[in-house]
């Protein structure tokens, strides 16, 4: 099977090769036959690389380890779950997945477009069958999925611990997606420069695919905190890590593009700066990629050295060199004929939006790769942390959600005085009452950025309630339907515009989370034997009994061992029982001895959090298994050449040892208000973002085409 | 041997469906339903623009006045495509009534 998944590897590499050239010759020939054979040169490439990756999932699922992949990323003990993960846990399986929703996503625009963009479509079928060409190359020629094992292993070395969490099953893919789907529309924007159609034409046929790459990017962003902050022991949901940034960085981008091809599409302005923006996502996006996978930047990320690290670097070179060569010779033919009519208007507050998203990315990615930079400046390689980027970064994010409510309350093209009057007065006094309140009863004031966030977030939601009252009171109006069924209808008939609002208010509820639990959250750690207490936030925690496992743990990981601790976190009358617990995995080091290799490999905490939509008490265990050592090292001894059933039955022993006469353990708490509602508002953007997405139904565009058809032709014959 | 062979098997089944269109052709894709597939998405893409407008007007956005502005030239973009869709329709209707 191994043989077959290389040759789709091969055949694939080749096919993109002709789908480029064919297109190509196509387009400079005017031949139809040739553009018709490049696209489906490039559905071919998505059915090989359907088919590459069946065969590696079968040989992960069937644990077949002369595969050298599965060998090295999964075991025979891993849960099926989590066998499908592994894949993308791994270089060569991540090249494979960028191939196949490379190939996916550019089949879909493809067959959308192949009726329309005619001049476009073939250039841009090049640019797609070149981008996933360089990552089948990739794979053939250096990373490939497919290399077997002379003499394969009886047992493989089993997946990282740290992957084995739900969330990091659909992490990777969505990231990638995201990653992907950005590539359409560069790709299209390529094609319209080459040919010099520089209207919205290519803009609105790739729209919706930049807008799902967005919505899968921020989810993968979403979930990578989710499993950072419940999964990675440290209690936080961002740290700033390079890879991390690598994910942000092109979700900004792709945020100022996505509100300033808007502006395109109306007023036929921002041109230069639309095809800027989404070169800048693309190689943004191609950087990310190459960030997890190269080890230049110390990241918990960084999943192993690189071995194509200059093959990438030599891509994004030539990404950016072309584009922008590119670029400068079609510059006349990118002149906006428009002009901004007032300051006041939606599309200039749409301008300052994308200079302060680009304003993020540019500090974050200073402060990201800093490291390389000083190396290279001073020879001593220096890094700015957290506190660094939470400094840089606060004013701008401020700067941000204030935007994501005056922006919806202006019109396009010029706002009135009295129009804005009527639109500003509701949320600006909401703003200043929550302010006042704040103060008055709260100790937001502590924190001054946190503060002004909280009254941002009030005006933003005010703003959005507003908007949706006002539209059902409009559509009222209009239909006479009662308020529930105006309120649908109003979302139904304004997708575009309703689900943007709904993002926005999804993003201010995101940042209500961020703004408290960063602002107020009390973090304590403390090391404790059975039966002693401390205090963590308004908690009260006492350290009942010590817990230990082997064969059940219930986190589904598949750890053979499990240590932990049962704690009793009393606020108030309220009396929760908490079971933080840390799990052992087992070396692959046969110089840790066969008891010993279990109590030495790789573990991972198994946080125990009580969700609330008030605040959240997460809690961490690190026992201490070092008075352990003794014992293990006699067991290693006696027991080295027992049975499997008989050491089974001394590591339970050692065990239950531990539970007996458990040692102090470090413990961490953390009691962190609003945290909840960072999922939350990451769900209502999500749901804000398919409703953007999702097509109108045909038979409304029809009605509503022959209206205005009518009306129109009414005002020809009467001109 | 396996892959030598799958490479083979892949190639010759590539071939078949990728060169088709230059064998047998390519019937009904482009020409002008492509250009009218375009001037479609521009229509909807203006008519979007025409009721934003109009529920700004409603909403109290935008004053009558400005409104008047906008939607003049909104419509006056609208008829262009209307009547690039209709030179795109005439000769295929002539020739169905001939």
């Amino acid at each position: 099977m191994a043989g077959l998944g290389s040759a789709c590897l091969l055949v694939g590499l080749l096919t993109a090769l002709y789908a480029a050239g064919a297109s190509v010759y196509g387009a400079r020939a005017g031949s139809r036959a040739a553009v018709a054979s490049g696209r489906r040169a490039i559905y071919c490439v998505a059915g090989l690389m359907v088919t590459a990756t069946v065969v590696l999932q079968s040989a992960f699922l069937r644990s077949d380890f002369s595969f050298q992949l599965v060998a090295e990323g999964s075991s025979t003990d891993t849960p099926t779950f989590y066998k499908f993960t592994a894949m993308w846990a791994t270089q060569d399986g991540s090249l494979l997945l960028w191939a196949l929703l490379m190939s996916l996503f550019s089949s879909a625009v493809l067959f959308a477009t192949r009726r329309s963009l005619r001049d476009i479509a073939p250039w841009a079928t090049a640019v797609l069958a070149l981008v996933a060409g360089f990552f089948l190359l990739l794979m053939v020629a250096w990373e490939n999925p497919f290399t077997t094992l002379a003499s394969p292993p009886a047992e493989g070395a089993g997946l990282n611990p740290l992957l084995r969490h739900p969330a990091m099953m659909i992490h990777p893919p969505m990231l990638y997606t995201g990653y992907v789907g950005f590539s359409i529309p560069f790709a299209f924007a390529i094609g319209a420069l080459i040919v010099r159609q520089t209207g919205a034409d290519w803009i609105r046929a790739t729209r919706r695919f930049a807008l799902i790459a967005w919505t899968f990017l921020a989810a993968g962003i979403m979930l990578g905190a989710l499993w950072s902050y419940a999964e990675l022991g440290w209690g936080g949901y961002w740290a700033w890590d390079p890879v991390e940034n690598a994910s942000l960085m092109p979700w900004l981008v792709g945020t100022a593009f996505i509100h300033s091809i808007m502006v395109q599409e109306k007023r036929g302005m921002l041109k230069v700066w639309n095809v800027s923006l989404i070169v800048a996502t693309f190689v943004l996006a191609l950087l990310g990629t190459f960030l997890v996978r190269s080890g230049i930047l110390d990241s918990i990320h960084a999943f192993g050295a690189s071995t194509i690290g200059k093959q990438f670097l030599t891509f994004i070179a030539i990404a950016i060199l072309g584009s922008t060569a590119l670029i400068v010779s079609r510059l006349d033919d990118l002149r906006s004929r428009a002009k901004l009519d007032s300051l006041m208007s939606r599309e200039a507050f749409f301008l300052v939006n994308n200079l302060v998203l680009v304003g993020l990315c540019v500090v974050i990615f200073w402060g990201t790769f800093f490291p390389l930079i000083s190396e290279a400046l001073s020879g001593e390689e220096a890094s700015v942390g957290p506190p660094w980027f939470n400094r840089v970064t606060t004013p701008l994010a401020l700067v941000l959600v204030a935007l994501a409510a005056i922006g919806p309350m202006v019109p396009w093209r010029r706002a009135s005085r009295s129009g804005l009057m009527r639109s500003f007065r509701l949320p600006i006094s909401v703003m200043a009452v929550t302010l006042v309140a704040l103060v008055a009863f709260t100790d937001s004031a502590d924190s001054p950025p946190a503060l002004v966030m909280f009254c941002f977030v009030a005006l933003v939601l005010t703003v959005v309630a507003q908007e949706l009252a006002r539209g059902t009171a409009a559509r009222r109006t209009i239909a006479g339907d009662p308020w529930p069924r105006a309120l649908g209808q109003l979302i139904a008939r304004n997708r575009r515009r309703y689900g943007g609002y709904l993002v926005h208010a999804g993003i201010a509820v995101l940042f209500l989370g961020v703004a408290a639990s960063s602002a107020f959250d009390q973090q304590t750690d403390v090391r404790l034997s059975p039966g002693e207490s401390f205090e963590a936030g308004g908690y009260d925690i006492t350290y009942v009994r010590p817990t230990a496992e082997v064969g059940r743990d219930t986190s589904g990981t598949g750890a053979p061992i499990v240590f932990g601790a049962v704690l009793r976190a009393r606020r108030g009358d309220a009396v929760q029982t908490l079971h933080p617990s840390r799990n052992f995995y087992p070396s692959q080091n046969a110089e840790a001895g066969p008891i010993g290799r279990f109590f030495e490999g790789e573990a991972t905490s198994e946080v125990d959090v009580r969700w609330g939509l008030r605040r959240d008490l997460w809690t961490a265990v690190r026992p201490d298994i070092a008075e352990l050592e003794p014992a293990i090292r006699e067991a290693d001894a006696k027991f080295a050449d027992a049975g499997d059933d008989v050491q089974a039955i001394v590591i339970a022993a050692i065990v239950e040892r531990y539970r007996e006469q458990a040692p102090p353990a470090s413990f961490r708490a953390i009691d962190s208000p609003l945290v909840s509602w960072i999922w939350i508002g990451g769900a209502i953007m999500i749901l804000g973002a398919l409703i953007a997405i999702w097509p109108s139904p045909e038979a409304r565009m029809r009605r509503v085409t022959s209206i205005y058809a009518a009306k129109l032709g009414k005002e020809l014959s009467s001109a | 041997m396996e892959y030598g062979l799958a490479v083979v098997v892949l190639l010759a089944l590539v071939a078949v469906v990728v060169l088709r269109p230059l064998v047998l052709g390519v019937g009904d894709e482009g020409g002008d339903s492509a250009t009218r597939e375009e001037l479609e998405a521009a229509k909807e893409a203006k008519y979007r623009e025409i009721r934003d407008a109009q529920l700004d007007l409603e909403m109290g956005k935008l004053s009558k006045e400005d409104h008047r502005a906008v939607d003049r030239e909104l419509r006056a973009e609208a008829i262009e495509i209307l009547k690039r869709i209709d030179e795109i329709d005439a000769p295929a209707e002539r020739s169905s009534e001939a």
